[in-house]
């Protein structure tokens, strides 16, 4: 983003702007998808799937409704609970969201478009995603209440065990891309070709496709969409880790919930969907620095149509399925997932020797 | 008869939620935008309880057969003509007071089952919240009032023995 400013536009931003520059373009890579998924899928797809037409009142087709959400939730009492261990109780959700922000930094949304180029990217942000669990369990333990110490818990035991599968079906990516860089992995997928055809470049999700699967699977359970709800679920836990929460921090975690989902979507399209890139051939380019400037502008809108796809894959399984028990979503992890995920990335290394 | 071609439970599942999607998308939602449009209950909605003075005797069976004891009644004895000429004046009972509270009742409908003189109906009407609590008191005008949406009682069976 900045260096396109720099150099193409030819104007000069000094360090303290670029730095606000960053932090807003964070905010609306964060802020914008949460609130897309929460209106369209959220409010409007469940409802529909529920044969009802959900918030109507607040703008046009409910349109506000969300604002209207917002106001209300920052009206509510910051309320903590007596026994509660209050500081922690309070950075609690703030923990959560600084994880989805962490990760979206990154994200590449187009050649120049990005907030940073780490070389190992995909480590850093399977690494900083696990930070959420620390909010997650934090909140539990600090909530001094056994709904929410259980759901804690729960959550813990969930994300440490999703997070394997989720790392090992990267790794079949990486493998395959030669880097862990995630600019080059999506160079890497829109200049490869399938046996020698590369009209559509190379979207790892053909070559990839168990490894996209345990991703999607993993990410639902990241989120802890159902069916993988078992840390909130409401039936038995009255909402988990959230219960003691009103008001602004359980809008925190409500926003968290959603920009995770987000963030998560928009790194599966870099990994396995091709990012912001088309096919480079289209266009006659051959490496990342022959692409047209103009692609700064379509790349984000080509990531957020891939996000919105993904995002509703993951709600559209949300709103279709039962929960999983607790020792079936373990099982499931443990003895399925994983396995599969280390046999996906065995076979990927010896294709990718052989070839 | 061919066998279906077997969808894995997963998929059919998937199925179902898209094909509602679907259905609410081109025919609409199953659900009513209820300030802007109303949904009309069937005839023998319970909405709300209305009362036909002229029949009630003030016998207090409704009032004392109401599990809430949301019903207040009211009454004194007087004399009326007598039906024929020559004949004795009657006694009747009037009725000064007839207040059902609708923050108590439970429209459970024992007391328009036990009236033995047809006074009590029920209306399928339910539009009759109000801001404040004491207001849910319906005096015996009000309850009147509600006569004119009792809905016609529905024709007997063919062969029902009319007493």
């Amino acid at each position: 983003m900045m260096q396109l400013a720099v150099t193409q536009l030819g104007i000069e931003i000094p360090y303290w702007g670029q730095s606000l520059l960053r932090v807003l373009g964070g905010l609306v890579a964060v802020l914008l998808p949460a609130g897309t998924i929460v209106y369209l899928f959220l409010f409007k797809m469940m409802s529909f799937m529920q044969s009802r037409l959900g918030p109507m009142e607040a703008g046009p087709y409910g349109s506000l409704q969300l604002v209207a959400e917002v106001g209300k939730w920052m009206q509510k009492e910051d309320l903590a609970p007596e026994a509660a261990d209050k500081s922690i109780f309070k950075i609690a959700p703030l923990v959560v969201l600084l994880s989805t922000f962490l990760l979206v930094v990154v994200i590449p949304f187009g050649p120049d478009a990005l907030f940073t180029d780490f070389e190992v990217g995909i480590f850093y942000g399977l690494a900083v995603a696990s930070v959420s669990v620390l909010g997650i369990l934090i909140a539990g333990w600090a909530s001094a209440n056994k709904y929410s110490l259980l759901g804690g818990l729960r959550a813990a035991g969930q994300l440490i065990a999703y997070e394997l599968p989720m790392v090992l079906a990267t790794i079949g990516v990486v493998i395959q891309a030669g880097s862990m860089n995630l600019q080059n992995i999506v160079v890497a997928q829109n200049t490869g070709e399938i046996f020698g055809w590369g009209g559509i470049g190379n979207p790892y999700i053909f070559t990839q496709f168990i490894g996209f699967l345990i991703f999607m699977i993993a990410v639902q359970a990241e989120l802890t969409q159902a069916p993988f709800d078992m840390p909130i679920a409401e039936s038995e836990l009255v909402s988990g880790y959230m219960t003691e929460y009103s008001g602004f921090r359980f809008l925190i975690f409500f926003i968290a919930e959603f920009a995770t989902a987000g963030v998560f979507a928009l790194i599966a399209s870099v990994l396995f969907l091709g990012g912001w890139g088309i096919p480079f051939d289209w266009f006659g380019w051959t490496t990342i620095d022959s692409v047209d400037n103009w692609m700064n502008i379509v790349g984000p809108l080509i990531m957020f149509t891939k996000m919105l796809v993904l995002t509703f894959i993951i709600m559209w399984v949300r709103f279709s399925f039962p929960r999983f028990r607790e020792d079936q979503l373990q099982t499931f992890a443990w003895k399925v997932l994983i396995p599969l995920a280390l046999a996906n990335t065995a076979l990927t290394a010896i294709l990718k020797v052989v070839f | 008869m061919p066998e279906k071609p077997k969808v894995p439970g997963l998929f059919k599942g998937l199925g179902v939620t898209l094909g509602i999607l679907k259905d609410t998308v081109v025919d609409g939602a199953n659900t009513v935008q209820y300030p802007h449009e109303k949904e009309a209950p069937p005839v023998r909605a319970r909405g709300v309880i209305a009362l036909h003075e002229d029949n009630c005797t003030a016998c207090m069976l409704c009032a004392r057969s109401c599990p809430d004891w949301c019903i207040y009644i009211e009454g004194h004895k007087q004399l009326a003509p007598p039906r024929r000429a020559g004949g004795k004046p009657r006694q009747v009972n009037h009725l000064d007071r007839f207040d059902i509270d609708y923050a108590l009742c439970m429209y459970c409908g024992i007391c328009v089952e036990v009236c033995p003189f047809d006074a009590l109906f029920w209306s399928p009407e339910y539009e009759y919240s109000e801001p404040k609590i004491a207001d849910l008191l319906h005096d015996k005008e009000k309850l009147g009032e509600w006569m004119e949406t009792v809905p016609e009682a529905p024709e007997l069976e063919a062969g029902a023995q009319k007493k």
